[in-house]
């Protein structure tokens, strides 16, 4: 087509004008003739060029004002307009970047401040750590993959895929080894599903101790994954699912992590998963392959994962004695406490957050229940003496986030918000007496209480507990 | 997916229409793309519904796994047959009734050796150290052992709960110490040196004689001496998706009782514990973030406004504020492989941790002209004695050549 073009061009084709549907050339001589006449006699004389330059100092004058104007006079009564509509800008003005120029891409520059952060002096070492997710910055409710939480027991590996193998033995017809190749050629399917580690939220289960959702709620993450359900194995490996009550998952990585995951949520939605977002896993969440644990806590969605095993009995692993066990005032721990229940969190306006204005507010956050669905959020602005139910956007998924968003008019004075999610199984997010009248305060796991963000009437957000 | 053959039709509309545009053709790719989704997301919840809790039957299950009616299946002939010497290789884990323990034994007395030398580093002389993980041994007692309950977990008489304390069953502590220790060299100790760091460790928790030599056939009767054997319990709502919940709230809405107290709030101490907040927040929008190198300001939220967003520009850029390691990951290649064998674990640049920092080491030995070659030595067969009693493990998994650029940025200083 545009050789075409070129070639009428050259020819010069002078009847395209009275072709329906071809442009009008623009005109070669587009000054009037009697300016062209003028110009030509007296060329630009001091006079003219005078009168430019005065005008080229006005525009500079309003530039230097700029800076306040943008900071503090949104109103524009300080001159003429916002510079950053009077002056051109740069980008507006100059080449942009070619295509592909980051093949990657990478967000914004002035996005910067919105990284996985580790929360000081919780670990001792960065290998077996946490790192967050930033909330208070997310919307809707995909979370970005380079974003997703990170919690490893023993540091992340990059595990070259093709020398990665899936086992799959124990209580089976036929003990099985599949290839990446292999298992990327079977029937897939993509879900989109939270995964919140046990222990999100745990260092509050006394008292407000850390200061933003990043940390009293960012190991949670969702995504869409897509793998082959791992029923799909189980059956291509004849699992005996009769006298094989468990399976025993099992990572790749130097801790070789090990989970006991029974054979009802085996065989109803778990995903042995290769893809996150469109894209391959990150190597900090399992690549080349992990297990996807639907409404389960993180540690039991193995990464690196290289083995299942199916077993008539749980395997009583490091992580499910030692740790990720919640431990009551009677002295017991209750193990095995898999279910992430009901709970939500306002993401913004949240703790380390200053409001700029009084007026209205967006509300918004995040619920979420390893039961299934969201029926219903309520938000509270005083503290939980009277709710009123958010906007529950879509999509409204099984063991998925979900957005909320509520209209708040702030008023200027002190303020606690709160919200609370209601399941589709009737549950009601606790309350912390509630949680800490039959859990006691030293569980550390499986902390899903209201969380209450106070406002200040400086505008300044920090995180308390309301009991 | 027949609903959505209806849903597609104007998007393909559009890109017949389009098609002398290539631009335009890949914009209405995209239409259908969206519309896809957007039918999916429609769609999935109706044919998915009977997944709710109660439905716990085969059928339910196929349903939730293939996300429609028919469940779907593995083509033949995709994967092989495992070997069994693969089997062998890989079949490792060691459940409660001891199904997968080998057999071998090892004394309490070759369990000190060896943990001394490999997993005293982390984990104290004693099993006790708190600086890089939690301890293993403590907060039991001879009672414990009796009756098969810690009593410490009731009261708060212990400061953090040790493995001892926690763990059940004898054959979750020699599954994990086969498969994942030493830390930063898992699976390098044989069936009987397992069995010999088990003994030990059981030995510092008093539940075994120092002449003690633990085997696998002897194992069982260990179990019947750990001190929370019976302290776990799976009695509660959250294995299973219909299993019963323990806290019971309702959603009251107007005048609840007992509401807007507030009970407990970050100390003001705290306030940049976690950095500066206006540096982890976003420089546009309804809000910015604290800027909590400085006290909370005076005034109302909208006095402020200029002072924050002037405060959270400045904080763009900047490297994140907690995580020095990071940092100097990011910058040198040594700090780089320092991280990556686990190093830093031990080791901070400028502040001691369970070894000396770098910056003294490099203090130590400046001048000496045979400096690499001691700390190189050092590094290969591991040492003890020079900075205290914590001796430090032999990495004889790193390379010479990462040795050598290891050292010779820790004797510069590790800048």
């Amino acid at each position: 087509m545009l050789a075409d073009a070129t070639k009428r061009e050259e020819t010069g084709v002078s009847d395209n004008a009275s072709r329906a549907g071809r442009l009008r050339r623009a005109p070669e001589n587009f000054v009037d003739g009697t300016l062209a006449a003028d110009i030509a006699r007296d060329g630009l004389n001091p006079s003219r060029r005078g009168f430019l330059q005065r005008s080229f100092l006005a525009a500079g004058a309003a530039l230097a004002s700029g800076a306040a104007f943008a900071a503090d006079a949104p109103g524009g009564s300080a001159g003429a307009g916002d510079p950053m509509i009077l002056t051109p800008r740069p980008w507006a003005t100059s080449l942009g970047q070619p295509v592909a120029a980051r093949p990657y891409g990478a967000p914004s520059k002035f996005e910067a401040n919105l990284q996985r952060r580790q929360s000081p002096g919780l670990t001792q070492t960065a290998q077996a750590s946490v790192a967050f997710t930033p909330l208070q910055g997310l919307f809707g409710i995909i979370t970005p993959s380079g974003l997703h939480f990170e919690r490893h027991h023993q540091g992340w590996q990059e595990i070259d895929p093709t020398q990665h193998r899936l086992m799959v033995h124990g209580l089976v017809r036929e003990s099985k080894v599949y290839t990446m190749d292999d298992i990327m050629r079977l029937p897939s399917v993509s879900r989109m599903h939270f995964i919140e580690c046990g222990a999100n939220t745990g260092m509050e289960w006394g008292n407000a101790a850390v200061p933003t959702v990043q940390y009293t709620h960012g190991m949670l993450s969702c995504c869409e994954f897509t793998g082959v359900p791992l029923s799909v194995l189980l059956d291509d490996v004849g699992a005996d699912t009769r006298r094989g009550k468990f399976v025993l998952a099992e990572g790749g990585d130097g801790s070789g992590m090990t989970r006991t995951i029974s054979m009802e949520a085996a065989l109803s939605d778990v995903l042995v998963a290769w893809g996150m977002n469109g894209e391959m896993l990150r190597p900090e969440n399992g690549y080349p392959l992990r297990l996807v644990v639907p409404g389960v806590q993180g540690v039991s969605w193995v990464k690196w994962l290289r083995r299942i095993k199916v077993g008539d009995a749980p395997w009583n692993t490091k992580d499910e004695t030692s740790h990720y066990v919640d431990l009551m005032p009677d002295g017991q721990h209750r193990q095995y406490t898999s279910i992430q229940e009901c709970k939500s969190v306002i993401t913004s306006p949240s703790g380390g957050q200053a409001l700029l204005d009084r007026g209205y507010f967006n509300v918004t956050g995040l619920a979420w229940s390893g039961r299934g669905r969201i029926k219903r959020v309520d938000v509270s602005t005083d503290g939980g003496k009277s709710w009123r139910a958010a906007r529950l956007e879509s999509p409204v998924l099984p063991k998925c986030l979900t957005r909320f968003n509520f209209d708040w008019q702030w008023d200027g004075s002190p303020a606690l918000l709160q919200s609370r999610a209601v399941d589709e199984t009737g549950f009601v997010q606790p309350r912390y007496r509630q949680l800490r009248e039959v859990r006691g305060t030293k569980s550390i796991y499986h902390n899903n209480a209201i969380q209450t963000w106070q406002v200040a009437t400086n505008g300044e957000v920090t995180n308390v507990h309301v009991d | 997916m027949f609903t959505s053959t209806e849903r597609r039709q104007p998007g393909a509309t559009v890109r017949r229409r389009a098609q002398s545009a290539v631009i335009a053709g890949l914009w209405s790719g995209a239409l259908v793309v969206a519309g896809l989704t957007l039918t999916a997301w429609v769609a999935a919840p109706a044919k998915a519904a009977p997944a709710a809790p109660a439905a716990q039957g085969a059928k339910a299950v196929q349903v939730a796994a293939s996300g429609s009616s028919t469940p779907i299946k593995a083509p033949p002939g995709i994967g092989r047959d495992a070997t069994p010497a693969e089997l062998g290789a890989w079949d490792i884990d060691v459940r409660p009734d001891f199904k997968g323990l080998p057999k071998g034994q090892g004394s309490v007395a070759d369990g000190q050796k060896l943990f001394d030398a490999r997993c005293a580093s982390c984990h104290g002389t004693f099993g006790e150290s708190n600086e890089v993980f939690n301890p293993l041994v403590g907060g039991t007692t001879a009672d414990d052992i009796k009756t098969g309950h810690v009593a410490s977990l009731r009261g708060n008489n212990q400061p953090v709960r040790t493995t001892l304390m926690k763990v059940d069953t004898v054959s979750t502590m020699w599954d994990y110490i086969r498969r994942a220790m030493p830390w930063n060299a898992p699976r390098s100790l044989t069936p009987d040196e397992v069995y010999a760091v088990t003994a030990y460790i059981l030995n510092l928790g008093e539940i075994v004689p120092a002449d003690f030599v633990l085997s696998d056939k002897n194992i069982g009767d260990v179990q019947k001496l750990m001190p929370n054997r019976n302290g776990m319990t799976r009695a509660h709502g959250m294995w299973r998706v219909g299993d019963k919940p323990d806290t019971h709230n309702k959603a009251c809405m107007q005048d609840c009782p007992e509401a807007g107290i507030v009970t407990s709030a970050l100390p003001a101490y705290a306030r940049d514990a976690h950095g500066d907040l206006a540096a982890q927040n976003r420089v546009v929008g309804p809000v910015r973030g604290v800027d909590t190198k400085l006290p909370p300001l005076s005034g109302t939220a909208a006095q402020n406004a200029s002072v924050r967003k002037t405060a959270a520009l400045a904080t763009l850029g900047m490297a994140s504020p907690d995580a020095p390691a990071q940092t100097a990951t990011a910058t040198s290649p040594a700090a780089t492989l320092a991280d990556k064998n686990g190093c830093l674990a031990c080791h901070g640049v400028t502040d001691k941790k369970i070894g000396p920092a770098f910056s003294e080491v490099a203090a130590k030995y400046h001048g000496q002209s045979n400096a690499t070659e001691i700390l190189a030595a050092k590094i290969r067969a591991g040492g003890a004695g020079n900075w205290g009693s914590m001796p430090m493990p032999p990495q004889s998994q790193v390379a010479e050549a990462d040795v050598r650029t290891m050292v010779d940025w820790i004797l510069r200083g590790a800048h």
